[in-house]
């Protein structure tokens, strides 16, 4: 049997895509491999080890929205027995910084510092307490006395920038440090603008116009595990970062730089992470957390409350979206005007780039010639905005996914009809993509897969869709039922910026160590790197060993956002195993006396095509180590990509609406989902049915809920509606098959982040359908319903 | 003071504070498999079967479980040894993070040991007190129809 493994990291892939028949662990729902550990509870995530004299933590939050620092006297909280150490702005290097975890140089202003003399929001840090147990810490953060200079707060972004308000960002450190638009003197942290074609003839040949406000609102990433980091310091007095991170190479390098440390002297290790979703690709506790090991010597570990996740870590973005489209009676889109007033609260976190995915990630999805993005992020003095799963893409699709829904309504074509007729098709291209990029210009990429009319197709039948979007538009009676759709796209990493790569060696058993930067936190990332590692080698995943992040032991990964993962370090992957298999034949040549073009991989053993010699990896990981020509069978290999392939995804949603109370339900959801080849299908849905019950409760209960001082009321499970078991309405995912994408590893796209993106659109058009108004501002609360319902 | 326990089939004595949380007992002498989500009783990540009946351990008073009978996760089963959910969890797709799993599984169990055949709404029902961000709970459920099955033709 020929080998048919051949790379298909070359050009080949392009003319030929791996033929699906051929792939025995690849595309197969293998088991997580972290997954037993996991259910028995011996996994360690950062909180599962015991350390000697381990500290513990605690910030003083500021209870002010704007307030200056006058005074701050430590001295009682010193004194107090078992305290080991308070740290004030007083006692740390005053370096600006951002705590967006992004690759340098990042393009979120340097606006923060560990403690300033200054307090921007509720919740903002004041101090720091180290002590031998919690409850000394809460003392002794009760002991410290600060004298505020409370300031007038920004607490409307819509106000924000207006003539008299109190400069947020008044120091004199803040800045970008890249030349970007960058304007805190007026309360403003990114300003962006795009313009392709020309809007005045786009509008001028329109036959309908439209112009509509939309809001995205303030939600919590609510992951399980709430931050947590652990730093001591080790045999050789280095800093030992134990967190978790999305991001752990950034983790190095910033936390190295606020506190001006090389970053020899800094490991970070990434263990289990209880889920991200964005929150954890920031550099936020960890610094502070290290500043008090580095004073007291020893462990410390600072674990945010629940209270704390909700104020103090991120959130998602707040926007305002001014949409203006025109569409010819043919229903051609002529121009879309997108126009983005974004809150980044009191730090410019991800301010430039998750505004520039509002555009990015949603404007290219329809064909238009002309198109004007232009987006300002302003800060107020509420929490910090972040990357959040979807990352703007979910801002944007509100706007979008309801206005399309208008367009189509208007000219009378059913919306499935209109997004089949307009959506991106394979083979050509969006000037979008290259107008707006990640801080500079964006990357031309031509669409290469696209299953977006099957999924449209396959989720209006499993939806019944045109028998009901009939029947619904006349109802009477109290309950009332409705339908709704939207179509989505989002992005495969950052090209040319993002890097990933992974590192493997053979052991005599025949088994293969598999370290890779890429960060698992919860996704499934090690399973499926390890998927393709084992395709290429054709040796059980059981076989491949996999240890993510880790900067001691593991090459650099960017870490795991963007939707990068699978795309980029699945790649490196690749490489790194199929230059592992180089080296086997080499070895296998050696001791077959066959020529190395002649050798194949299969079942965990070399053959050769001539004469059907074979050796097993057992015998040559043992000769290689301990019989001839000793060496270790091993390799790194690094991938950086070109393109972000958009996955494509239709979502359709039934919902029943109570006349009586406003209250909607969500009966039936239907993501049809089109990732390329989805290297481990149950996985890939696990995915999206998080993402899609996120998306739902987002648009149905949850919010921030602010007094007039910008305090946030509602930061417990208690009172953040979140939705449980017994809320779960059907969901049913369905994968696309059959698109694979040529640039893709084995053909695959992303998954993670598409599926957040369409259920505030989705069952706005639903409530629409259901009861024929248009709700542009979610979330959609029985309170909100009701009274839009009865105006 | 000392407390006594019975935990996963093994007599234990901790000597504990009066007012310390039986969730935070539980990890320091080692139970790591109890998580801490919420610390209010709201997520069912610290679950544990108390007596046969799954409760949260961060709302227990350790002087409280004086002389009761604990299951935690790691009694459930071992990675040798996995108990059916453990093995169904996996199987099912219904680990991500695997935060919340542990909890999950405890509820689960708790059910399972009284009802054999569950339906689906007892099932949410008795795993609602569980918060999961990650996979949208469609998996988890599977997970434990898996179980039952596995159960029945044991």
């Amino acid at each position: 049997m020929p080998d048919k493994k051949g790379s298909i990291f070359k050009k080949k892939a392009k003319e030929e895509p791996v033929d699906a028949g051929n792939l025995k662990y690849v595309g197969q729902s293998v088991k997580k491999v972290d997954g037993l550990g996991l259910a028995t509870g011996i996994a360690g995530f950062v909180d599962d080890i015991e350390l000697p004299n381990l500290l513990y933590a605690k910030i003083l939050p500021s209870p002010h929205a704007h307030a200056k620092i006058l005074s701050i006297d430590a001295s009682k909280a010193k004194k107090l027995k078992g305290v080991k150490a308070v740290l004030t702005y007083k006692d740390l290097p005053r370096i600006a910084h951002t705590t967006a975890g992004q690759g340098y140089p990042e393009p979120s202003p340097y606006d923060t510092f560990i403690l300033d003399n200054k307090v921007r929001y509720v919740g903002d840090r004041v101090a720091a307490v180290a002590a031998e147990t919690e409850q000394i810490a809460e003392e002794a953060i009760k002991l410290i006395k600060v004298q505020y200079k409370v300031l007038k707060p920004v607490l409307d972004m819509e106000k924000a920038t207006e003539k008299g308000m109190p400069i947020i960002h008044d120091e004199k450190e803040a800045r970008t440090i890249i030349p970007l638009n960058y304007d805190p003197k007026r309360n403003i942290a990114s300003q962006v603008k795009a313009l392709t074609g020309n809007m005045a003839e786009g509008f001028s040949n329109a036959d309908h116009t439209f112009e509509n406000i939309y809001y995205a609102h303030y939600a919590s990433h609510a992951a399980n595990e709430t931050h947590i980091v652990i730093t001591y310091l080790d045999g050789q007095g280095r800093l030992v970062i134990r967190t978790s991170t999305q991001v752990p190479f950034h983790v190095r390098r910033i936390v190295a730089e606020r506190l001006q440390l090389s970053e020899s002297r800094v490991r970070v290790i990434k263990p289990r992470i209880g889920g991200g979703f964005g929150g954890k690709q920031e550099v936020l506790i960890e610094d502070i957390c290290s500043a008090l090991t580095l004073k007291t010597r020893s462990p410390v570990k600072l674990h945010y409350s629940r209270s704390e996740e909700f104020i103090a870590s991120r959130t998602r973005h707040p926007q305002r979206i001014i949409l203006k489209t025109g569409v010819k009676h043919d229903g051609t889109i002529t121009a879309i005007d997108m126009d983005v007033l974004m809150n980044t609260g009191a730090y410019g976190s991800h301010a430039l780039t998750v505004a520039c995915n509002t555009g990015s990630k949603v404007l290219p999805l329809l064909r238009c010639e002309n198109v004007q993005f232009k987006a300002q992020t302003v800060y107020t003095n509420l929490p910090v905005g972040g990357a959040y799963r979807g990352y703007g893409a979910t801002q944007g699709y509100i706007a979008m996914g309801i206005q399309v829904d208008e367009m189509a309504e208007r000219i009378g074509m059913d919306v499935c009809h209109f997004y089949k007729m307009n959506h991106i098709k394979v083979g050509e291209t969006s000037p979008v993509f290259k107008a707006l990029g990640e801080g500079r210009e964006g990357v031309l990429q031509t669409i290469e897969s696209c299953g977006l009319d099957q999924c449209i197709e396959i989720g209006a039948t499993a939806i019944d869709w045109y028998a009901k979007k009939e029947r619904y538009e006349r109802q009477t009676g109290q309950i009332r039922k409705g339908v709704g759709m939207v179509a989505l796209m989002q992005g495969s990493s950052i090209p040319d910026i993002d890097m990933g790569a992974a590192s493997m060696k053979m052991n005599e058993d025949g088994s293969f160590n598999l370290l890779v930067g890429a960060t698992d936190l919860g996704t499934g990332s090690d399973t499926i790197l390890a998927q393709m590692a084992a395709e290429v080698l054709d040796v059980p995943v059981e076989k491949i060993i996999v240890y993510s992040s880790d900067t001691d032991l593991t090459p650099f990964d960017v870490g795991a956002y963007a939707s990068s993962t699978t795309y980029l370090s699945g790649y490196a992957v690749i490489k790194t195993a199929e230059d592992i298999r180089s080296q086997i034949f080499d070895v296998a040549a050696e001791m077959l006396k066959e020529k190395k073009a002649d050798l194949y991989v299969k079942d965990s053993a070399v053959f050769s095509k001539k004469t059907g010699k074979n050796i097993t990896y057992q015998r040559i990981g043992l000769h290689s180590l301990y019989e001839k020509n000793q060496h270790q069978i091993a390799s790194v290999k690094s991938h950086i990509t070109h393109k972000s392939p958009p996955p494509f995804s239709a979502h359709f949603v039934e919902i029943e609406l109570d006349m009586d109370t406003g209250k909607v339900k969500v009966l039936k959801y239907v993501a049809a989902i089109e990732c390329g080849r989805a290297i481990n299908p149950k996985l890939a849905e696990g995915q999206t049915e998080g993402g899609v019950l996120n998306g739902i409760s987002y648009a149905l209960t949850e919010e921030y809920i602010f007094d007039r001082q910008g305090r946030m009321l509602n930061s417990g499970f208690d009172n953040y509606k979140l939705f449980y078991p017994a809320d779960l309405p059907e969901i049913r995912t369905i994968l696309i098959e059959g698109y694979p994408e040529p640039t893709g590893p084995y053909g695959a796209k992303s998954v993670s982040e598409i599926c957040i993106n369409g259920a505030v659109p989705a069952i706005s058009n639903a409530i629409y359908n259901a009861v024929g108004i248009r709700l542009r501002k979610p979330p959609f609360t029985p309170e909100v319903v009701y009274t839009s319902i009865n105006k | 003071m000392i407390i006594k326990l019975i935990i996963n089939n093994e007599e234990k004595e901790f000597t504990i504070k009066p007012g310390d949380i039986l969730l935070d007992v539980l990890r320091r002498e080692g139970y790591k498999g109890v998580k801490k989500g919420c610390g209010t009783g709201e997520c069912g990540a610290c679950a544990v079967l108390l007596n046969g009946r799954a409760v949260n351990s961060c709302l227990v008073l350790a002087a409280e479980a004086d002389n009761s009978r604990i299951v935690t996760i790691e009694g459930i089963g071992t990675t040798e040894k996995p108990d059916p959910l453990q093995e169904s969890f996996v199987e099912a797709g219904a680990v991500q993070c695997g935060y919340c799993t542990p909890g999950m599984i405890i509820s689960a169990k708790a059910l399972l040991n009284k009802k054999k055949d569950p339906t689906d709404t007892e099932i949410k029902k008795a795993l609602d007190g569980n918060y999961c961000r990650c996979t949208g709970y469609v998996k988890i459920i599977d997970a434990v129809r898996m179980a039952v099955k596995k159960m029945k033709n044991k």
